[in-house]
């Protein structure tokens, strides 16, 4: 049947399972606009073309499918950037569609002409320039195909306007010639049950990987198994339960004294579906300087990338945990009694000498006060996302996540105005969920003109607003290193967010005393709208514990309170 | 841990934009390409491309694992002076005068080159062989007169 380069952008969609796009229209997409208003397929318009790939991105990390966004040429193309970044730096699935001038006038500096192939090929894992109508339908399997298989990742089409203009013979592509790179998982299980029967203090450190991978059970049997206590990087969060007994928290920078602790004293480390980002290692020298390393990882580049591994697997961590816990359950592997008997103790000793903590008066609200209430109102029965700084740190430290998929933060990119558009991606992949953006008072206005999407689509996004008005982890480290040198921190003028709610038509609430914080919350989270609950906490509370930029994990930083007060 | 020239062969698609690909994996992973050689195989579609780069041991796998799991990279591989032959191109365009034609003459035995052109005051010699051998031709003729050089980059094919 002869089509047209539009229409078969919307039946190839169709053939992906796509049921929902992140747009904002423009002239090189008009015809595609024109298709989307025939077919009635379901688009959310954005109000910037950034909140568009970020709310792909949150529909993809808390469904697990591919999330998918649009927008037009030039600066449209441009401004999802930092959305396409933040999913590549995550391995997040996104499959983002740019407009293009056409083709003749590629390379002329047309009116909004942008090398948008060019500008965003370190930051895809593929991408496209379609320059023939006849190659459209198998660059989108293509492009899918790549976004989801292997280590995912964004990729961007290009579609120059003639291209959709033109008129081909169209038939739903079944094969493909991309050669994504595989691997064939060569495991022996020996590799790792043997370290494991030797160990005296074994640690198992689990990343995005076992998200990605929907790994979640696999991991959750296998430490429950072997009976080896757990730490997971920030984008590992959920993977394993925050209330089960072997759970030790985060470990890195602000993770929990005890996770790295144990990271500095483990003797066997087994790392899972985890890349050693440096956020999370401190000094590399002394990370795990005790441990033999089993690394578990997809992609081939992240072993020996930055830690060195004594056994690596390539493999996704599904199928890696799959055949270990098959193993376990066939074999007569057994750890002999009481051998981690120390290991737990000195664990137990480290919880109770540094638990995580904060001191909340009656006068000011403290942030971790906040994030603890909205757990306990939730019973981790929600899809959080956050902001980047130390609104961020305090959810990873203070919110217990159960499930995976249901965490979602800028991890390695640390984009500020993510957690809001991504927040508006989950409540569309989950309408019935209790969907909640953790914020600072700065992030949330990098992107909050994303109000007006959530409201016009009936989108019931929790804002729970941390309001100290200072830029506040930049302060924290202002406060530390720069001697209170507030530099450009302190935001001197800051909207009336509850007014600003009410002028979008979302929900406006204030809570300013530690008891408002549990009414103010109940009422907002109930409420079936769109609500900003802004909290005024402390000003200038911080995030701790702290290991220095440049030390070890074990030198962690256990002057907390003492060094505000 | 010692740095030393690795040589990467790569086979890709030939595409517009994989040369780029791979330039910007080298370099915003902050290596540098010292040389660089890029043609069609006996399959027009696929490219081959060979690039030098100064490495270490633990650099060059990194390299070759970024260079993998580009969409348009089939294979890579790292070649040592052990298992691959390695060349190199060079013309060289020389002033001639009446004083220097002979030694000219003379260099291009020992060095065997040979004139792919000859003009009344200058003349364009080849040289191939491998990085040492182009070195040492060059800086035997410098003395002669040099006007100007284009090289090429290495070549390379693995030999088993």
């Amino acid at each position: 049947m002869e089509l047209t380069g539009s229409q078969i952008f919307i039946k190839s969609l169709e053939e992906e399972g796509v049921d929902v796009i992140f747009g904002y229209p423009g002239g090189a997409v008009i015809d595609i606009y024109d298709e989307f208003h025939k077919s009635n397929f379901r688009h959310i318009l954005v109000r910037h073309e950034q909140g568009a790939a970020h709310a792909a991105d949150g529909y993809a990390r808390s469904s697990g499918k591919v999330g998918v966004c649009i927008v037009t040429s030039g600066p449209g193309a441009t401004n999802t950037v930092t959305g396409i970044a933040t999913a590549y730096m995550d391995s997040i699935p996104i499959v983002v569609f740019t407009g293009q001038v056409p083709t003749s006038f590629i390379g002329t500096d047309a009116f909004q002409e942008a090398d948008i192939t060019g500008i965003t090929r370190p930051c895809t894992k593929h991408n496209f320039l379609v320059r023939r109508v006849e190659d459209l339908a198998v660059t989108i399997k293509e492009a899918f195909h790549i976004a989801r298989s292997g280590r995912p990742g964004p990729v961007l089409v290009d579609l120059p306007k003639d291209v959709m203009q033109s008129v081909t013979e169209y038939k739903p592509v079944t094969r493909i010639s991309s050669t994504v790179s595989t691997y064939r998982p060569a495991i022996r299980v020996s590799q790792i049950l043997d370290p494991i029967s030797k160990a005296k203090r074994p640690l198992i450190f689990s990343g995005g990987g076992v998200i990605l991978g929907g790994a979640s059970d696999e991991l959750r049997e296998f430490a429950q198994n072997v009976n080896i206590p757990v730490t997971s990087t920030l984008m590992g969060l959920g993977a394993f339960p925050g209330t089960d007994p072997l759970w030790l928290g985060m470990p890195g920078m602000h993770g929990t004294y005890y996770a790295n602790m144990a990271i500095s004293h483990c003797d066997l480390m087994i790392a899972i579906g985890v890349r050693f980002d440096d956020r999370v290692t401190g000094t590399i020298d002394t990370f795990a300087p005790h441990a033999k390393i089993i690394h578990i990882d997809i992609d081939p580049a992240t072993i020996d990338k930055n830690i060195k591994a004594d056994v690596s697997i390539v493999s996704d961590c599904k199928s890696a945990l799959q055949l270990i816990n098959e193993s376990l359950r066939n074999s007569q592997f057994t750890i002999p009694e009481g051998q981690y008997d120390d290991w737990f103790k000195q664990i137990s000793t480290w919880k109770a000498e540094e638990p995580l903590s904060y001191h909340q008066d009656d006068k000011i609200i403290k942030p971790q006060f906040v994030i603890e209430k909205l757990y306990e109102l939730t019973k981790g029965d929600a899809i959080i996302t956050t902001e980047v700084g130390q609104n961020q740190m305090w959810a990873a430290q203070f919110y217990k996540f159960d499930h995976p998929n249901t965490f979602l933060s800028s991890g390695g990119l640390g984009t500020m105005g993510y957690g809001f558009p991504a927040a508006i991606g989950a409540q569309v992949a989950f309408p019935d969920k209790l969907v909640v953006d953790i914020a600072g008072d700065g992030s949330i206005q990098m992107n909050i003109q994303e109000m007006a999407t959530a409201v016009q689509y009936n989108l019931p996004v929790k804002i729970v607003l941390l309001n100290n008005g200072y830029l506040g982890m930049v302060r924290q480290w202002q406060e530390l290193f720069y001697k209170k040198r507030y530099s450009q921190t302190d935001i001197i003028l800051q909207p009336d967010f509850v007014r600003l709610a009410e002028a979008y038509g979302a929900v406006g609430l204030k809570a300013t005393k530690p008891e408002e914080v549990e009414p103010i919350l109940r009422q907002g989270l109930f409420t079936p709208k769109t609500v900003i609950m802004d909290f005024h906490v402390s000003r200038e509370e911080g995030v701790y514990p702290m290991v220095k930029p440049g030390s070890s994990l074990s030198e962690m930083e256990l002057l907390t309170r003492e060094m505000i007060n | 841990m010692k740095k030393k020239a690795y040589t990467v062969s790569l086979l890709v698609n030939n595409k517009p934009d994989v040369l780029s690909r791979v330039s910007g994996t080298l370099g915003g992973r902050g290596y540098n390409i010292e040389s660089l050689c890029v043609n069609t195989t006996m399959d027009p579609e696929i490219s081959k491309i060979v690039l030098t780069t100064i490495s270490n041991k633990t650099s060059v796998i990194q390299i070759k694992k970024q260079l993998d799991k580009l969409v348009d990279v089939r294979k890579t591989s790292v070649l040592t002076n052990g298992n691959a032959t390695e060349r190199e191109m060079a013309l060289i365009k020389m002033n001639v005068t009446e004083e220097n034609i002979s030694e000219i003459r003379k260099a291009i035995d020992t060095l065997k080159c040979r004139i792919v052109f000859m003009g009344a005051n200058c003349c364009i010699l080849e040289a191939t062989g491998r990085q040492d051998e182009i070195e040492t031709a060059l800086n035997y003729l410098k003395p002669m007169g040099i006007e100007d050089i284009a090289r090429t980059g290495t070549i390379a094919l693995g030999r088993k």
